[in-house]
Formats: C-alpha cells, structure tokens, sequence
C-alpha cells in the first residue's frame, strides 16, 4: 500500500516537474510547480513528518505565489511566440554528455540498493516528526545551523530591498 | 477499521451539509440583518421571512447559462473557482466543534466531535487558507479582463500582507496553549480564575490575549475580503473584481468560498480565543455554534456600518500599523510566559 502511494506520487512529482520547464508560458510552469510541491508534501506525510509537510505547503504555496506575481507584473500577459529552434552541435553534445552522467549515476544507484539488501523500513520512534520533536532538534542540536540559515535569509532580505528599491533616500 | 471508517465518513458528510447549509444561508442572514439596520424589511416574498430565499437563489444560479468568454485562458479558467472553494472547506476538517458524544446514549463509545485532530492544525489552517489565494489569482488573470486582474491582484496583495500579521497573532496563544494542535488548544482554555478575588472569568484566551484577538480578527476581516476590506470585489471601481467574467455557477462557487471562509475564521477564532466548544452547561455543540454565529454576526455588522479603506491606507494599515502590533503581542506573550 505504501509502496503503490510512494509510486504515485513520486511519478506524478516527476511529470510535473518535466512539464514545469517544457511548458511555453510562465504561469503554467508556475501551476505545474505548485503540483510538484504537493506531490512532495504526501511524500512528507507517508514518513511520518507531518511539521515538515505542513510547513512544506505553506512555505512553497507562498513562494510560487510570488513567481506568479512576478509573472504577472512583469511578462507580458498575451501567449508568448514559439522560441524554439534546432538545436545547435554544442547542444546537442552538452546533453548527451549530461544524460550520460545521469546514466551513470541512477545505474550506481540500483546496483548499490542490489548489493544491499533490503532492511525494510526503518522503525520510527514515537512522536517522531511532531511538533515538539522538531522544535526540541532545531533548538538544541541544530541551533547553530539553524540561526546561520536565519541570518543568510535576512541578508537576502536586505539585498532584495536594496536591489528593488531604486533610490535611497 | 469498518466501524472507524463508517464514524469517520458520516461525520464528513455531516460537517460539510451542515457548512453548505450555512453558507446558503449566511446569504439569508446577512441580507436580513443589513435590511433591519437600514429600515429595510429584505427578502420577505419566498417563504416565511423569505426563509426559501437561498434555496430559490441557488436553484436560480443553477440553471442560469454558463458563459465562457472567447479571450479567456480556457483551463485556467475553469479550475480557478474550484481552487477557490476546495480550500476553504477543507479548512473545516480540523476544527473541533464539541466534545465527545454518545448521541444521548444510542452509542456505545463516546465519539469526538471534529473530523479529525492532527499534531499540526492550526498550521494545517493557515496553510490551506493560503492555497485559496490560488483560486482568486488565477481567475484575474485567466479572464483576461483589466478589472479581474486588477481585483486578483489586489486580493493577492492584500491577503500575503495580512497573513503575516495573522499568523504572528495566534504565537501568543500557541505559547500559552503549548501544542498546534486545536483540541488541545481548547483543553488549555478550560475552568476558571478570580478576578480581583471575586469576579469569575473563563480561562478563555481572549482574556489573556486581548491584543492577539483584535489583530487575528481584523486580519480575519481583510483575509476574507469583507468590509472595509473589501477592495478585491470594490463595485464601483472594479467592476465585480476577479469574478467579473464569470456566470452561473462558477459565480456561485466563489460566492460559497468567501462565505465558507468568513465560517473557517469564526470558527477559528472561537477555537483559539473564545473557548471553543467549552460552557458552563448544555451541549458543547450548541456553545460552539453560538459563539461561531456572534462571530459571523460581527462580520455583517462591519459591513453595514463601516466605510471602505483606501487601498494606500489599507497597505500603511498592514505593514505600519499590524504588524508592529501582533510582533509586540508575541515579544509580551514570550515574557508573560517566562514569568508564570
């Protein structure tokens, strides 16, 4: 049962996220991004990490909200012409090279889950993934590397201000 | 399981009849009351009172012709009211609305009166109000209309504002309560305390988070598009806002999204600040419903009697004015906190 769910919805994150760059017009991408981040929040919810998903939601139903405002004010609302040409020899090798690696690497992997067996699912202790469990790890543990994470996002914050703001006054 | 699963799907089946039933007829009540406060009688001709109003309105809305613009982006479109009203009723899914019940007696245990109870509900709220912003956006921009973008872009606007502001609001109640989640919450506001020694006072978290209440409730105002907040929809300059382009049904639905939201909120806010289900005596549903209707009650009144805001002055309002406000509420809470 949790193997056909996983499959679902990891299958549909993956669609999603190949029609997010494929589609001719921004606001599409947008819609298909927001269906990729759902489909990774029921991920979320089948490992038990109900703070994460729900603060996965949030968090990126806020920010693709912006993209799209973003989209909105600044590109041009009417559908955009086709910009697709033939794809030139350096394309092209680029992207045989890269799907080589891509190979590569998803080969590595099956065979490194073929040597090892599989231990079936790791059991989770209680309460794992609330609320409490969280906030007890963020503000013990990982106290450090959550307030650098903090302060990085305010100095984002600044910079965006400067840049947005054309003059200072 | 199966008789888990059977308590589990007639208490959906009864909370979202009973929230349909109620949004219908909010309609009736809110043109009842605003009628009495400008000496109107409103609906009088269908049914006593014009009781069968809302039936009649939305038979009406039913079989009105559904009309599609030619210039629309045509998927977006059609998805954009279901987006808007998906959201706002399952929002409700989290909300306790009483304690136990064995049905006077004819249940052998005692069931809980919510859907469900998750460890995170009150972000599970606010989350999903979040996704409604969807529905509005979309339908600005897909009609393709300058006054539906216009509309949607305001109601964007306006809700990523006071969301912050929202959301910084309940932090006080989610330090005295210790949990997310909204039984517990409403557990934390049980019994008493004496007021000067003399006066009773429910522990209710209106008392202890005044401040808190009148920032959630007037960001409740502006996230629901109601008066003075009601520039995403203002008539007389835009038109009908987002949903100028939509006929029939589709009206219908975002017209049921604004009212289930207006409910989510007051429900919400009974829950976290006003008790909830708790009362001296008598059945808790019956408290619940009283204080989510005194709630809705407040809303119509606003709208009768207050004009609306500018749209500078509901942005300075927002950013200058709320959000210093619910920031001091939690630095107050933290402190009141440490001390008890």
């Amino acid at each position: 049962m949790e193997l056909v769910i996983f499959t679902g919805l990891a299958l549909v994150a993956a669609l999603a996220a190949m029609l997010v760059i494929v589609q001719r017009h921004a606001v599409y991408s947008a819609l298909f991004l927001i269906i990729t981040m759902g489909a990774l929040a029921g991920i979320y919810i089948l490992l038990e990490a109900y703070f994460v998903w729900i603060v996965q939601v949030i968090v990126y139903a806020g920010a693709i909200m912006v993209v799209f405002l973003f989209v909105i004010m600044l590109l041009d609302i009417r559908r955009e012409p086709d910009p697709w040409t033939p794809p030139g020899r350096g394309r092209i090798l680029t992207a045989l090279l890269l799907s080589v690696v891509l190979l590569v690497e998803l080969g590595m992997a099956v065979a490194q889950r073929l040597v090892l067996p599989p231990s079936g699912a790791p059991s989770v202790a209680g309460g794992f993934g609330t609320t409490q469990t969280v906030g007890r790890l963020l503000f013990t543990d990982y106290l450090f590397p959550f307030e650098i994470t903090s302060v990085i996002l305010l100095v984002a914050m600044v910079g965006a201000m400067v840049l947005a703001k054309k003059r200072l006054t | 399981m199966l008789e888990t699963l059977i308590v589990m799907l007639v208490k959906i089946v009864v909370v979202f009849g009973a929230l349909l039933l109620a949004v219908a007829y909010m309609t009736w009540i809110e043109r009842k009351v605003i009628a009495d406060i400008q000496v109107r009688l409103g609906p009088m001709r269908v049914g006593p009172h014009g009781l069968l109003q809302p039936i009649a309105d939305g038979l009406k809305l039913m079989f009105k012709e559904d009309l599609i613009p030619s210039q629309v982006e045509r998927v977006v479109f059609l998805l954009a009211p279901s987006l808007s009203i998906v959201p706002a009723f399952i929002a409700f899914a989290v909300i306790p609305f009483g304690d136990t019940t064995t049905l006077f007696g004819l249940l052998a245990k005692p069931v809980a009166l919510h859907i469900t109870d998750i460890d995170v509900g009150v972000l599970f709220v606010f989350g999903v109000a979040s996704l409604g912003v969807y529905g509005i956006v979309l339908a600005g921009w897909s009609s393709n209309n300058k006054y539906s973008l216009l509309g949607g872009l305001r109601s964007s606007a306006q809700l990523i504002s006071y969301e912050v502001s929202m959301g910084l609001s309940v932090v006080g109640v989610l330090i005295l309560a210790g949990s997310l989640s909204l039984v517990e919450i409403v557990k934390a506001q049980a019994g008493l305390y004496w007021w000067l020694g003399m006066l009773p006072i429910p522990r209710w978290f209106i008392f202890s988070q005044p401040l808190g209440f009148l920032i959630y409730f007037t960001c409740a105002l502006a996230e629901t598009n109601r008066a003075p907040f009601d520039l995403p929809e203002a008539e007389t300059e835009l038109v009908a806002g987002f949903h100028t382009e939509y006929s029939s049904m589709k009206f219908a639905m975002f017209f049921m999204a604004e009212y289930a939201n207006m409910i989510t909120v007051s429900a919400l806010a009974t829950t976290m600040f006003l008790g909830g289900w708790l009362g001296p005596i008598g059945p808790s549903p019956v408290w619940f419903l009283g204080k989510v209707f005194l709630l809705l009650f407040l809303f119509i009144w606003f709208r009768a009697t207050l004009p609306r805001f500018r749209y500078d002055q509901l942005m300075s309002f927002g950013w200058k004015r709320l959000l210093p406000l619910a920031l001091l509420n939690v630095v107050w809470s933290a402190l009141w906190a440490l001390r008890g």
